[in-house]
């Protein structure tokens, strides 16, 4: 990418610089930057992956397999196999045994050790995990490297020091395990997701079946190979990849206790319907449209490097993206300036360059909504601003985007578009910054940018959303509950009350 | 009783209309519509057949928009005065034993059972008048986060909570599982158990003596199973408990509840028999249900 750009000469950059504050990026880099890809040598995939189920690779009974692409390249990077209701049932069936015969009855000193190896181990191949995670699903290698793996492991970590201070985390009432576990997790975070799913379950004594996204496949069953390393008991976490109807399968069958889905806020009233009536447990971690509220007391700079990290972080694949930027008026257009000048800088590209600042879209099935959703802002009337970086010919890639003038009542503020692509909206008092940030059926964040301390109390007070970010955004921890108010879902992960999603407290 | 009235010289009573309570009002039903519950005891100025109000859809929304409407105020009062507000509804609910006791057994429960269950009730309401400000002690946590920031998470009400309430125990169904979803700021719409729901209007009549702001609890009379799937279907109510030991509205409430993604809560017979026990009807667990954490990442730094 970088050596597509032109190189300014030194005179004409410096001149640039002397136009401050609006320094008038065209996209050209002022620096232009020499490519620096990961290196991909020291990973080998296999050509194709089975079901892990029981302990074991087996082939699926559905006997089909499935391509993962790289959404950079469009190059197929393996054959993953696609289990259908059979498969389903010989992994519950695995759980249900690993639940009965071993990991319940186990000390919980046992299982904390268990759940600690996963963690180091993680971190041992720290640098596998990423490049593929970058591979499989497009995010820049910064962020896998710096954030999802490390995350990841950080949560195995945490959780396995609760698992035998159980006893503590309810104040002495009486908990038990709920038995196995139903775990479906989206595209965006495979790795870290998989974590947030398995950790609490493991830790609480529950047995698990996962079922990863069908476009990011791969970090999942690299983590399968990690529990076969560190022995973990066969059955006790069973891997089962696919499309739609592997997960609807692990759904609808009738041995799992509890079912907890990440994903869209549809396929959440889906799942949450289909459970009606069965007994089953359920969390649901959904969708978003985040309010990130800018105020004129606010340090702008700061605020500026937060609304790009809440919008463009992992291309805007983020489900508490800050997509809803909302700027008081009087600082609005200096804002605005600033986040163009700063965007126009972000580099667009090979997910494996460590420069790379926003990678591919997720899929071709994104790009597609992305671009719908971007056709409809423009047809109602928003004034769109994309940076006007170059893109890679091959891959899905979509250029950093804002709409200015955006209606309350337009898709763009309504929707989720879960890309790179953010909402710019005003208001005069903070009552109305209020009105419009929860005037949303999503309530999973909120962003508060002020300088003033009192005022983020008050505003969080009032914000329904689950989680608050005051000057910061898109910050995670283990220790750190996370979900949603609203159709945003229900249930926490991390922290203390995200154990309660995987026990019964009497 | 009605020789005994025509005789001259006799005093005629005066018979209560038993109203649904909405908004801190006593209504019946928009629709006109009503029906009939029959059963008298001995003290009881009321008629042989009384007329109840048969609660519809209408009824259900109107009550939404009164649940609406209180919920800021009662949420952002201090969880202290949450507390005084439910112990003065265990002084109300005590001054009234005897009339509680007299209807329950009119609705065809013993005369020690309804001694029991009254007594209950005014403990349970005095145990959640205490625990009004201890809920955030008990589940919020700092959260120890990496970075410059304090970081924690607070339990708040969830918002507006639909209650479809057991049969029986009447009152102490009531108190159950209505002071535990208002206990931490939420508002609700209760459905009264269909078959007697005479105890729910007096109990509705302690509430609206006890300081209660009026539109916090908001209880309909009518059918649980006409009732309950307009309240699962509508957009603005944020959490149901449905106690019934019908297993299809149980179903039909959980799925109809999934449009919204409203936070469901179904119990059977089990449960609702386990409410009469004096500790395993009550406790934080059922706090919890209606609650949402919320998670707090504040700056520190000069």
């Amino acid at each position: 990418m970088a050596t597509q750009r032109k190189s300014i000469k030194r005179a004409d950059a410096a001149k640039i610089a002397a136009s401050e504050p609006d320094l008038g990026f065209t996209g050209e880099s002022l620096w232009p930057y020499a490519p620096s890809p990961e290196s991909t040598d020291h990973v080998v995939l296999q050509k194709r992956y089975e079901l892990f189920i029981g302990g074991k690779w087996v082939t699926p009974k559905s006997k089909k397999y499935f391509a993962t692409i790289n959404p950079a390249t469009e190059q197929v990077i393996a054959e993953v196999a696609e289990g259908n209701a059979a498969d389903m049932d010989a992994a519950v069936r695995a759980a249900r045994s690993a639940y009965e015969k071993i990991w319940s009855k186990m000390r919980p000193s046992e299982r904390a050790k268990y759940i600690y190896r996963i963690a180091r181990a993680i971190q041992e191949k720290a640098r596998e995990l990423a490049i593929v995670e970058s591979m499989d699903g497009g995010k820049p290698i910064k962020e896998s490297r710096d954030f999802d793996v490390p995350t990841a492991s950080a949560h195995f970590f945490y959780h396995a020091g609760w698992a035998d201070k159980l006893d503590l985390a309810f104040h002495g009432r009486p908990y038990r395990s709920l038995g196995v576990a139903g775990q479906i997790i989206p595209w965006n975070f495979p790795l870290l997701m998989a974590a947030w799913k398995i950790a609490p379950a493991l830790a609480c004594g529950n047995t698990v079946v996962l079922k990863p996204a069908e476009t990011t496949p791969l970090t999942a069953l690299l983590l399968a190979k990690i529990f076969e390393e560190i022995e973990l008991p066969p059955g006790v976490v069973n891997i089962v990849t696919g499309a739609r109807a592997t997960g609807a399968a692990l759904v609808a069958h009738p041995d799992v206790n509890k079912i907890a889905f990440t994903g869209s806020t549809d396929v959440g009233k889906r799942i949450q319907a289909e459970v009606a009536g069965t007994g089953k447990r359920l969390t649901l971690e959904l969708g978003g449209k985040a309010a990130n509220i800018v105020f004129a007391d606010a340090p702008l700079d700061q605020a500026v490097d937060g609304i790009v990290n809440g919008i463009y972080f992992n291309q805007g694949h983020v489900c508490c993206a800050g997509s809803r930027l909302l700027v008081e008026e009087s600082v609005h257009d200096i804002v605005v300036r600033k986040l163009r000048d700063r965007v126009a800088t972000m580099r667009v590209g090979d997910p494996l360059d460590k420069n790379t600042d926003i990678g591919a879209i997720n899929s071709k099935m994104q790009l597609d909504k992305i671009r719908e959703m971007v056709a409809a802002g423009e047809t109602e009337g928003a004034e769109r601003w994309s940076s006007p970086c170059a893109l890679p010919k091959k891959g899905y890639f979509f250029p950093p985007t804002f709409f200015t003038n955006v209606a309350q009542s337009s898709r763009i503020a309504r929707e989720e578009i879960f890309g790179p692509v953010l909402s710019v909206l005003t208001f005069r008092t903070p009552d109305e910054a209020l009105e419009k940030a929860n005037n949303t059926m999503y309530g999973l964040s909120a962003g508060i940018w002020t300088d003033k301390g009192a005022k983020i109390f008050w505003m969080a007070q009032r914000l329904q959303a689950g989680v608050i970010w005051a000057n910061t955004f898109n910050k995670f921890d283990p220790s750190s509950p996370f979900g949603g108010y609203k159709e945003s879902g229900f249930g926490r992960e991390g922290g203390r009350q995200g154990l309660s999603a995987y026990v019964e407290v009497g | 009783m009605a020789n005994e009235t025509k005789r001259l010289g006799m005093r005629l009573s005066v018979a209560k209309a038993y109203k649904m309570y909405v908004g801190g009002a006593f209504i019946r039903s928009e629709s006109g519509r009503y029906y009939q519950v029959s059963g008298m005891t001995k003290g009881s100025a009321d008629a042989e057949v009384v007329n109840i109000p048969l609660g519809s859809r209408k009824d259900a929304r109107d009550a939404v928009l009164a649940a609406k409407a209180a919920q800021h105020g009662w949420s952002s009062r201090s969880a202290f005065n949450r507390g005084q507000i439910l112990y003065r509804l265990a002084e109300v609910l005590e001054s009234r034993h005897e009339e509680l006791v007299t209807s329950l057994v009119r609705a065809g429960a013993t005369e020690s059972a309804a001694q029991i269950e009254v007594a209950t009730a005014v403990d349970r309401a005095v145990w959640y008048a205490g625990i009004a400000d201890k809920v955030s002690a008990l589940i919020a946590s700092h959260n120890p986060v990496s970075g410059p920031h304090f970081g924690f998470t607070l339990p708040e009400p969830t918002g507006i909570v639909a209650i479809v309430a057991p049969e029986s125990p009447t009152l102490l169904g009531l108190v159950s599982t209505i002071l535990p979803a208002i206990v931490s700021g939420n508002t609700c719409i209760v459905v009264a158990g269909e078959s007697d729901p005479r105890t729910a209007v007096i109990f509705c009549e302690c509430l609206a003596t006890s300081d209660l702001p009026g539109g916090v609890v908001n209880v309909l009379t009518g059918r649980a199973k006409e009732l309950g799937p307009h309240l699962a279907k509508h957009r603005e109510i944020n959490g149901l408990d449905v106690w019934t030991p019908d297993t299809s509205l149980r179903t039909q409430v959980e799925r109809d509840g999934a449009g919204s993604v409203k936070r469901v809560k179904t119990h059977g017979a089990g449960a609702i028999a386990a409410l009469r026990d004096e500790r395993a009807g009550q406790g934080l667990g059922f706090v919890e249900r209606f609650l949402e954490m919320k998670t707090v990442w504040h700056p520190a730094g000069l």
